[in-house]
């Protein structure tokens, strides 16, 4: 038996050819049509279809669009914006889901699961039906013209983050936090002198977690935004209506840059956070 | 002799979880310098008692007075004592210089007595140039004299043990068991550990209180504990002993202990034996002889070795008697040639001083 799970193992799955192979196309399937989208955004042609020769021009016109700068700078306020108060708000959670018994708890683990469940289509709907609602004001004055998108944001983001740092915060020990009691720290003092510090790193990569989902969400921003507050990936859409530019390409490949930067950082900090735990 | 100052007072205290009483009226006395150990089967509610003077749960009635004040009602941070956990409960996240300054820190002591203070302690717990290192870079052992240099750094009141111990290995143990008895005669600080191991318990406390269902059974300096317990509760926890059933009854002045198994002991203290009193010899108080033994105060009798347990430095034997009674013998393995005088089913004879009797309340 033992000779015939050998092929199985993960670290010499690669002298399996069947599972190279279907690794291989799986690999294509996966990142084929974003090296396409990057590499025909320096194809100097208009259309994109055949490659016609190196050009960056896309990229400065680019920064010529004025129309571009404005939703780039409104999706990155949004998620600034709500990446802080989806942590503050995730980090308060996780900790009195963590910490504390109240009434219902149990459903109250579960509802935290709803935004993440829930299909976003519908999230966007309920959220656009809410707003008009309540008659949430349609705020002229910039960063205020933004508001309903960020508490949409907010709402789908925080469980998120609340998540991550609850799965941390059950590595830490009760003791440890009775050891702080122990040593002369008030409750104030525990959270902010061992709660926080431990979760720090989860906290930083949710953060950055968080402003990725912020700053790619389409489908909760596209029903939430008004004519005042059209964020990167709504004004795409709308450019792809009249055709695919190569400066769709370009600003494409900018914000896949951004959100690999992110991410990258974010496991980096989950698993320094791993390692420290390691015994 | 000056008497000693009381460290903590603990007066009637009781604790409940649900229908467990673990803390059941308990009153101690603690002085200072003292190393105390609380001993006790697991589940007993030792570690309740630390945790309440510690501040980590509340009483359900009772005071608990620390340094003559009544810290009953005062919240754990503010409590003057300290405590070693079970498991360690280093901040994982933090070095172990920052582990150790937490509390220091916390007390808004100046950066220089810090210093001065991380230093002295690190050199105590022989943990010098570790102060960089995160808790999980460090081994059991290492840990541990974090923890307990966490703990004392802060000077507390008391220091409280709660099974510090039972994580290391038997040697490590051993030596730890050593250096926790240095440090606490250096800084003459007072101690209370709470441990299920007998040996630990004799080998470093001052003062001994075991504890079954929630109770204090009874409190004794350590040796005293050993060779005069009272109660058959703690003789049979502390250490083996053979017990001795039997009837009292004085006669010509002199207490008769008419017992089945050894016939009629004279005993010769004029100690008033309690009602449904016992006796009970140490194992390690008979020894074995080729023939009867007749010297005054000696308690004779003959048997067969049924069994015979080798332990290297000593040897526990079984023997039993002619009315099937067994009793427990240890002998010290003086000669390595005479160790087959031990093999089972060999006749001999065993005898004890009835001034090694130890009289126990059932």
């Amino acid at each position: 038996m033992s000779a015939r799970m050998r092929h199985f193992t993960p670290i010499n799955y690669t002298k399996n050819s069947a599972l190279k192979l279907i690794t291989l196309v799986f690999l294509i399937i996966l990142y084929l049509p974003i090296i396409n989208l990057i590499v025909f955004s320096f194809n100097d042609s208009k259309r994109n279809i055949v490659w016609r020769g190196f050009t960056s021009k896309y990229y400065e016109k680019l920064f010529e669009n004025e129309m571009l700068f404005v939703a780039f700078s409104n999706s990155i306020t949004i998620a600034i914006i709500s990446t802080i108060i989806s942590t503050f708000l995730g980090l308060t959670t996780a900790i009195a889901l963590w910490k504390f018994n109240f009434y219902l708890k149990k459903y109250y683990d579960i509802a935290l699961l709803f935004p993440i469940i829930i299909p976003e289509i519908c999230m966007g709907i309920s959220m656009l039906v809410f707003f008009s609602y309540i008659s949430w004001p349609n705020f002229q004055l910039w960063p205020l013209s933004l508001s309903s998108i960020i508490i949409a944001h907010v709402s789908f983001i925080f469980p998120f983050v609340a998540i991550i740092i609850r799965a941390r915060l059950s590595m830490l020990n009760s003791e440890i936090l009775e050891a702080g009691q122990d040593l002369g720290a008030n409750r104030y003092q525990v959270v902010r002198k061992i709660i926080v510090p431990f979760v720090n790193p989860a906290l930083v990569a949710s953060f950055l977690l968080a402003f990725t989902l912020s700053l790619d969400d389409f489908v909760v921003t596209f029903f939430t935004s008004g004519p005042n507050s059209v964020t990167l990936p709504v004004k795409i859409y709308s450019m792809v209506r009249f055709g695919v530019s190569p400066e769709i390409n370009a600003i494409s490949t900018l914000l896949i840059l951004i959100i690999i930067i992110c991410t990258y950082f974010a496991i980096k900090f989950l698993s320094k956070s791993n390692r420290e735990l390691m015994k | 002799m000056i008497k000693k100052k009381t460290s903590i007072e603990l007066k009637k205290l009781n604790k409940r979880f649900g229908n467990i009483t673990a803390v059941n009226d308990v009153s101690l006395e603690i002085l200072e310098n003292d190393f105390f150990t609380i001993l006790g089967p697991s589940g007993c509610g030792k570690s309740t008692i630390l945790r309440l003077i510690a501040g980590l749960e509340a009483q359900d009635s009772g005071t608990i007075i620390i340094n003559d004040e009544d810290c009953s009602s005062v919240l754990a941070n503010e409590r003057p004592v300290n405590m070693v956990f079970q498991s360690y409960a280093l901040f994982p996240h933090l070095s172990v210089r920052d582990n150790i300054e937490f509390g220091l820190k916390l007390k808004k002591i100046s950066g220089d007595e810090i210093k001065i203070r991380v230093e002295e302690i690190l050199e105590l717990v022989k943990m010098v140039g570790y102060d960089l290192k995160l808790p999980s870079e460090l081994s059991g052992g290492q840990r541990q004299r974090v923890a307990l240099a966490r703990a004392i750094v802060n000077k507390p009141q008391i220091v409280l043990l709660d099974e510090p111990l039972s994580a290391l290995d038997a040697n490590l143990r051993m030596e730890m068991q050593q250096e926790l008895v240095n440090i606490q005669r250096n800084l003459k600080m007072t101690f209370m550990l709470v441990t299920h191991d007998q040996d630990e318990a004799l080998s470093i406390s001052s003062k001994i209180a075991i504890m079954e269902n929630g109770k204090i059974i009874e409190t004794n300096t350590a040796t005293n504990m050993y060779e005069y317990p009272s109660k058959k509760f703690s003789a049979e926890f502390l250490g083996r002993i053979n017990i001795i059933e039997g009837v009292s009854s004085v006669i010509d002045n002199q207490i008769v202990f008419n017992s089945d198994t050894f016939g009629k002991i004279n005993l010769e203290r004029n100690i008033k034996l309690p009602k449904d009193g016992v006796l009970g010899i140490r194992p390690e108080k008979i020894i074995i002889e080729t023939e009867i033994n007749k010297q005054k105060n000696r308690v004779s009798m003959n048997g067969i070795i049924t069994n015979w347990t080798y332990y290297g430095d000593m040897s526990y034997i079984t023997i039993e008697l002619v009315n099937e009674t067994k009793v427990y013998i240890n002998v010290q393995n003086i000669h390595r040639n005479s160790l087959q005088e031990l093999n089972i089913g060999k006749n001999l004879y065993a005898s004890f001083d009835v001034n090694d009797l130890i009289i126990l309340e059932k």
